[in-house]
């Protein structure tokens, strides 16, 4: 079961892979014809491009290796177990730091907040959790460093923490309330 | 080589040496599962670093900064927000992308509003997270990311 889902999880990576290739080779070839028709832009474009690779592939490796370190050690029932039952204060905080561990694409957070609200965690954590997961990233933030600089990366930071953290909170109210007016109508 | 180069390399080289003290095992599979994803992100690398030597290159300063500079108001910031929305890449990608822009006229407040919108909603990804969150939770946490993205933005923009 579990190797059937590797199998078909690689099979999707070699087909994204794919796509992103032919995509790659449109875009090369629409700049080649560019560059050839207008070649006083052929120094800034390929000066420009060049400069960035260089940025990125300083940086990446060592991104994708701290990103391959937090896949293989943390365990992502690691997130079920401890979220389940905290709140308060410090369920919002673990919320947080538990969302910004794992690595991945968010879409791969979805089942864990699923099965998050299935044991009845609270609301607030569980979108805590999420909002962590998509923006709240170690390796993430590193990047930021990188290419926007610390005042942006740290305003940012903070910021977000501060704005979920009152998102979760209307969006658990929300949730609440409109069960709550739901049940009443039932029960009439 | 900049001071930031420097400190991200040298976070990965110590936490991998102290995953080797603590598992040799999982440590070799953390640097498979680096390198699948190292070579999984690349074409997209290169395609993002064509977009940003094509945007530099050929579309004027003024113009961009005319739709999403400084005086451009809540509607560039609007719309950067929502092309964020809809753009599928992965996030680490997003930040050179808005470094580029950042550098050709655009406000940090619609740099600030595509980074966050980028990250935190998917428009692609919404019927799967229907389907796990239910429609109610799923709509309220993409509508109400979408409003925190642009505040966050205007007070970024204020501060920076």
């Amino acid at each position: 079961m579990k190797r059937q889902e590797k199998q078909k999880d690689e099979r999707k990576a070699k087909k994204g892979i794919i796509r992103d290739l032919i995509i790659l080779g449109i875009f090369l070839a629409i700049t080649v014809i560019l560059l050839i028709e207008f070649p006083d832009k052929r120094e800034p474009v390929i000066a420009t491009s060049w400069d960035f690779f260089l940025e990125m592939i300083l940086i990446l490796p060592a991104v994708m290796v701290l990103l391959g370190l937090f896949a293989v050690f943390v365990p992502k029932n690691m997130v079920v177990k401890y979220l389940g039952k905290t709140s308060g204060i410090k369920g919002i905080f673990l919320a947080i730091l538990i969302g910004a561990l794992p690595t991945g694409p968010l879409y791969i957070a979805f089942p864990i907040a699923a099965t998050l609200l299935k044991k009845g965690a609270r609301i607030s954590n569980i979108i805590l959790f999420l909002s962590a997961w998509a923006c709240i990233k170690i390796p993430q933030e590193l990047v930021e460093l990188q290419f926007l600089g610390l005042q942006f990366m740290v305003t940012r930071l903070i910021l977000t923490v501060i704005f979920v953290i009152i998102m979760a909170l209307i969006i658990e109210w929300i949730m609440k309330w409109s069960e709550n007016k739901g049940g009443v109508k039932n029960a009439v | 080589m900049d001071a930031t180069v420097i400190v991200i390399n040298t976070i990965a080289i110590i936490s991998f040496l102290i995953a080797l003290l603590k598992d040799k095992e999982k440590a070799k599979k953390s640097l498979l599962v680096a390198g699948k994803s190292f070579i999984r992100i690349l074409p997209m690398m290169f395609i993002i670093i064509i977009v940003i030597g094509l945007l530099l290159g050929f579309v004027p300063p003024e113009q961009i900064s005319k739709f999403i500079g400084k005086q451009s108001g809540i509607w560039g910031v609007l719309l950067v927000g929502i092309v964020g929305t809809f753009m599928f890449i992965p996030a680490l990608l997003s930040f050179p992308l808005a470094a580029s822009l950042l550098e050709s006229g655009a406000s940090v407040t619609a740099v600030a509003a595509f980074i966050t919108t980028l990250t935190m909603i998917g428009v692609v990804t919404l019927p799967l997270e229907i389907k796990e969150l239910g429609k109610k939770m799923a709509l309220l946490r993409n509508g109400l990311s979408f409003v925190i993205a642009i505040i966050i933005a205007f007070i970024m923009g204020a501060i920076l």
